[in-house]
Parts: structure tokens; sequence; C-alpha cells
């Protein structure tokens, strides 16, 4: 028993921390916005080299072997890096659904960084992210997981106002698609929501950080506006937020990793989920309030944490949904 | 990470909630705040003191069983779901104890530890006065060295078990020289000591849950000095670090009080629940397993050596805002029925004291910005 990440989780967090430091700064975000495939150049490859995008690959497909545990740890930090590109769709769902059914090519293309992919789940609702630089689509269809090659889909985009989230419809036919077979669609639905719960919190980690600088240093009336009692308590608030959504976030990451009960796992994972969605709500409000009109500037990189954190908040389920599912588990639904 | 209980831990429970179940008073205590149920309270701190479950986390040297801080939370889990009597001996055990353990003399351990351990010494908490609430530097109680006494002289206030407890511990003013916080001890008194006359204060709910207490030349030994002298600042803060953190509200009680607020919604549903307060009982029951998880995690980072410190202020922040919200949704579920007394009702009330007590919550959120968050006090 313990209640504590390990050193090995710790000393890959802070890795990968490294990396999007170095490599996902504020500016490569702007550029990515400017490419075609929206992606940060030289990123991708850098994640595949470290196992990033193994980490949820066995050990013998060349995998790391980790579990969702080491995962939510690293998707935390890809949300405070306001990493965009999907690491959610790729690495927490698309990577184990590929190793479960043992579709070895796929999964060591995608292990390996020469491919990216994306997914299409009904948790997920119509819009695929990041359709324009995937390889392939993990989609969900009458109850299976299917393999659909990027070049098989009829594509529809759509904006977002995260121009870091290039979204699309997308429809395919069937037929034309590879089965993964043994890949269960509750599984990849729960890790979808569940890294997209780790993002959220690392998301408004980032915005309190952002915005605990800023208050100190902006004054008025002759004094740091954050000596002031009233924005004191809107960040303590912020924080109090993070604070009691990382735990469930942890506990539900340990579910799905180690629970045969299904049932247990979602509940768990949408306890996250609509907690960290509130949480990040929360932040963004909190973090743009106490920055004032600067915060409202497209110019100001704050823009980049509001946006994601309000697309995040209601990716794979809002939190009002996410209770719905909790309520069912508590025998609440009638 | 591994968030499966080990088979000691197990085992630890199993015979925790068998004792629970086999020794739980067949009928509800009166009020321990009335002189009848304070004393029916006192029996069972002593039936849990010989059953070895009074003060687990205590060596076993004063009556305890070394317990782990994982055990001890295994324990209040426990206790709280079985339903037995709530603990008349809380400000000692869990405000005091600790202090005296960092702080008392090897003679003051011998003396006081076992005697708060089975009931003998119930306390009560003398801190606040007219004047010093918040802004409780503002001590104006003033305690004067006569030979080997301190003679006494001043007011305390809104002293929970007030009027019948055994002993005071209190924050008194040493030094009248000093200003603010220094100048302040640490004074343990005893409340039958000639001088102190305790009067009751009526809760908004008519209890008598207060006392106020007045001291009049009332001479109390200098070895009831708990610290240095001039220290009592310091060592009332670590005492308040453990009110807030995790000793005062584990949370068993909460996730006791989340699944019986979702009893009470699949009872009073019967012709469907408002989505509304369906979310609010959902969201009660996912912040009693927030505070859960979260409690888990920091007990682990104190065992591995690591220090709560001011992060004790989100944990009162968070537990008594829940539990407030949770017995608020408690009375909305009962609707007309909310005001006639019951569980609930008292339940409420007694929540509404917690984001002012242990220091109110606006207090709690100046500490979060200034000592977590790093923002300028001025």
């Amino acid at each position: 028993m313990l209640f504590a990440f390990t050193d090995e989780h710790d000393m890959f967090r802070d890795t990968v921390r490294g990396i999007f430091a170095n490599q996902c700064s504020a500016e490569a975000i702007r550029e990515s916005w400017d490419s075609a495939d929206g992606r940060v150049r030289g990123l991708w490859s850098t994640l595949a080299e470290v196992g990033v995008l193994a980490i949820m690959a066995p050990t013998e497909a060349g995998g790391l072997g980790m579990d969702e545990v080491a995962l939510v740890r690293v998707l935390e930090e890809a949300g405070y890096g306001g990493v965009p590109e999907p690491l959610v769709e790729h690495v927490a769902v698309a990577v184990p659904a590929l190793a479960t059914a043992g579709a070895s090519e796929m999964l060591v293309s995608a292990i390996s960084g020469e491919s990216t992919c994306t997914v299409a789940l009904a948790t997920g609702g119509p819009n695929v992210v990041a359709q324009v630089a995937a390889d392939l689509v993990v989609a969900e269809h009458s109850g299976s997981l299917l393999a659909v090659d990027s070049g098989a889909l009829t594509v529809a985009p759509k904006d977002s106002i995260d121009q870091s989230r290039r979204l699309a419809e997308i429809s395919f036919d069937p037929d034309a698609a590879t089965l993964l077979a043994g890949a269960d669609v509750a599984l990849a639905s729960d890790r979808a929501v569940l890294g997209t719960a780790a993002q959220c919190v690392g998301v408004a980690r980032r915005l309190l950080d952002f915005t605990v600088e800023y208050v100190k240093e902006r004054r008025q009336f002759g004094k740091p506006v954050g000596s002031y009692q009233a924005v004191k308590h809107h960040l303590a608030n912020v924080r109090l937020a993070i604070e009691f959504s990382a735990p469930l976030v942890y506990r539900a990451a340990w579910s799905v990793a180690h629970s045969d009960d299904a049932a247990v796992r979602g509940r768990d994972v949408s306890m996250a989920k609509a907690t960290a969605s509130d949480a990040v709500d929360h932040s963004c409000r909190a973090a743009l309030q106490c920055h004032g009109a600067i915060g409202y500037t497209y110019e100001y990189d704050l823009q980049i944490w509001l946006k994601r954190g309000w697309s995040l908040s209601g990716a794979y389920g809002t939190a009002s949904q996410h209770r719905d599912r909790v309520a069912g588990t508590l025998g609440l639904l009638g | 990470m591994d968030l499966e209980l080990s088979p000691r831990y197990v085992e630890f429970r199993d015979e925790c909630r068998t004792w629970l179940r086999d020794n739980k008073p067949a009928d509800p205590l009166a009020s321990m705040d009335s002189s009848v149920g304070f004393e029916e309270h006192r029996l069972w701190e002593r039936a849990l003191f010989e059953g070895g479950w009074s003060v687990p986390a205590w060596p076993a040297a004063y009556g305890g069983r070394d317990c782990d801080l994982i055990e001890w939370l295994i324990y209040e889990e426990e206790y709280w779901a079985s339903g037995v009597p709530g603990r008349v001996s809380a400000n000692g055990v869990s405000l005091l104890a600790p202090t005296i353990f960092n702080f008392g003399t090897r003679a003051q351990q011998d003396y006081f530890l076992p005697r708060m351990a089975g009931g003998e010494h119930i306390w009560a908490q003398g801190w606040s006065e007219p004047e010093a609430g918040s802004d409780l530097a503002g001590i104006k109680t003033i305690a004067v060295r006569d030979g080997d006494d301190y003679v006494v002289n001043g007011q305390k206030i809104w002293c929970s078990r007030g009027k019948y407890a055994d002993w005071i511990f209190c924050i008194v003013r040493t030094d009248p020289t000093a200003e603010r916080h220094a100048g302040l001890s640490y004074l343990l008194v005893p409340a039958d000591a000639p001088g102190i006359t305790r009067r009751t204060v009526k809760r908004l709910d008519q209890e008598s849950g207060f006392a106020e207490i007045f001291f009049d030349d009332c001479r109390v030994s200098a070895d009831n000095v708990l610290g240095e002298p001039g220290q009592g600042w310091a060592v009332a803060m670590a005492a308040a670090g453990s009110e807030r953190g995790l000793s005062l509200r584990s949370p068993g009680r909460f996730m006791a009080a989340a699944e019986r607020l979702r009893e009470l919604a699949v009872s009073e549903a019967g012709s469907g629940l408002d989505a509304r307060l369906r979310d609010e009982v959902v969201d009660a029951w996912i912040r009693a397993e927030a505070y859960r998880w979260q409690t888990y995690f920091v007990a682990a980072e104190l065992m591995a050596g690591g220090d709560l410190g001011s992060e004790a202020s989100l944990m009162k922040v968070f537990w008594s805002e829940m539990d407030l919200e949770l017995h608020a949704t408690a009375l909305r579920l009962l609707g007309d029925e909310a005001e006639v007394p019951s569980d609930w009702l008292d339940g409420y009330v007694f929540a509404l004291g917690g984001p002012i007590y242990a220091g109110t919550n606006e207090i709690q959120r100046n500490i979060i910005a200034e000592r977590v968050l790093g923002l300028p006090r001025r």
C-alpha cells in the first residue's frame, strides 16, 4: 500500500515538464497555430524518444509497460504546458487499444512517433481533435473500436476558439476499417475522460501560477494588487479547487489501472472529471478577473490556457454530465 | 502507488469494526452539552479507553496502540460509520494532546495524558476573548507570577464544553509590557480552581454549547505552563495546525454523513429527485471522497517526514464548507419538515460553526494566499 507516487513517477514527470518548458513555449504554440497541421515542430519525436508515446504499451511490444497512474502525471504536465498535441487521444486511448487488439504494426508505428493517432468516441461527441495531424483514427462503431486510415475519411473541418484544437467531423466506411478485436469501448472512453481530467488539473495549475505572478507585480493604489484581500480570496479558492480535484484524478487513475469493476471505474473517472472540469472553469474565471483587461487580449499568453480550459472542461463530458453518471452509480437516478 | 489496504491494515480495520459494533451503546446518549449527557459521554470515553480505542494513535505507555496515520484514518472511518457517540474529549485529544507531546515536560506528559485518555480529565479550550477573536494576539487575560503560582485575571469566551470540563487550556499574557504575539504563555488551568466562574452561553439552537469563563485572582501553579513562559503563541500555533488539519476532522465523519445523505435522498425521492438537489447530493459525495483521498495522500507525505504547515488551512476551509453544504442539502431534501428538530437539523446548526471556529475561513484564505501562494501581506 502506498498513497503516493513513486520516485520513478516523479522523475518521469520532471523529464516531461522539462521537455514542455523547452520545446513548447508560448511562442512555439503560437507558431503551431500558423502551421498547416497545427503541430509543435519536433515535439512529437522528442516525446517518442523519451517514451511518452509508449507509456501504455506493453514492454514486449517495445513500450514502457506503465499504467494510468504514470499517465495522469504526464498529462497533467501537458495541460500545464499548454501542449497542443493529441496526447490524450494517442497515448491514453489509441495505443492501449492497438496493444489489446494485437495490431502490432500500427502499435509500433504509434509508439515510435512515426504515426499520430486520434480518436472518435461517442463520449467525445462529433468533434474529433487533431484529425489534420493524424494518420490513424481509432473510432467507435457499433460497440467496437475500429482503426481507420486517415486517407479513408470524409472530413468536415470545424473551428474551435482554441486554435490548438483543429476539430473535424468525420465519416468513413466501416467495411474499409480494421476491427480492433478485444479493445473495450467503455475502457477507452474512461481513459479519454481520465486523461482529459488530468489535463484540466494541469491547465488550472498553470492559470493559477500565471495569475499569482501577475498580481505580485501589478500595482494599483501604490500596492501590489495581490495584497488586497478580494484578490487573495479569489486565488485561495482556485488553489482549493485544484487541491481537492487532483486526488480524485489520481484515485481514478488507480481504479482504471486496477479495478475489474467497470461501475467503480466509471464512477471514479466521472468524479474526477466533474471535479476537474469545475476546477478549471473556476480557474479560468478567477485568472481572467484577477488579470483585468490585459488578460482579455489576444497578445497576452494567458489566453492560451483560458481557451484550453474552456474546451477541455467540456471535452469528453461536462461536469454535469459526469455528475449524472455518478448519480447513477449512487442509485439516485430512480 | 497502491490504494488497496494491505493485509495488516485490513486486519486492523476488522478488529476496530468488530469492537465498535459489539460495544456501541444500545440507546443514544443525551447531549454532551447537558450535565447528564456530559457524564454519559465520559463513561463512553472510559469504555473506549478500556477497549484500547480511546487514543489509538498515542504510544502504548499512555493508553494508545501506536497506530500510524493510516491506521488512525481507518479507525476514524470506522468510528464515524459505526454510529457510536461523539467524542466529548475531542478538545483534549485533538488539540491539546499534540501540544503536550511536542512541548510538555515528562512530568506533564505522565500526569495529563493518561487522565485525558481515560476520560478522567475532559478539556475545554480557553483561547478566544471578547476582544480577541480572529485577532487572537489581542489577548488581555493576564497571569502574574507570584511565588510558585500565577495569578490569573480576565475573561475567556466561546469555550466549547467549558461549562462541565475538568480542565481548561488557556493562552494568557504573562508579560504585561509585551505586545501582541510576545509575552503570551500557554497555561493549563483546573476548572475547579478558586476564582473561576463559568457561565453558559446558549448557542443559537438553545443548546448550552459554550461557556464564558471569568478568572478573578485565580491561582494556578507555575508547573502548569506548557512550553516556555512567553512562548505561548508558538505553542498555540502548533496546536492550531492540528485543529485545522487532520486530527480534528478526519474524512471518516464526512464520508459517513455523505452516505447518510445519499440514503436520505433515495428515501425522499419516491416521486423522483429534483435534478438540482440530485447534483448537490452527488457533489457532497464527491467532496467527501476528495477529502478522503487528499487526506490519505497528505498522511503518506507526513509519514515520509513531510510537514503539513500552512496547507492545513486548505483542509480546514474544505471540510468546514463541505460539511455545511452537505447539511444544507439535507434540509432542502426534507423540505417543509426541515424546521422540525432532527439529527440533520442538529448537524446543520453544528456545521454552521465550522467556517467560524478554529480560525475563520476568511483568515484561512488569507493564510492560503500569503503562505501557500506567496502573495504579499500588504
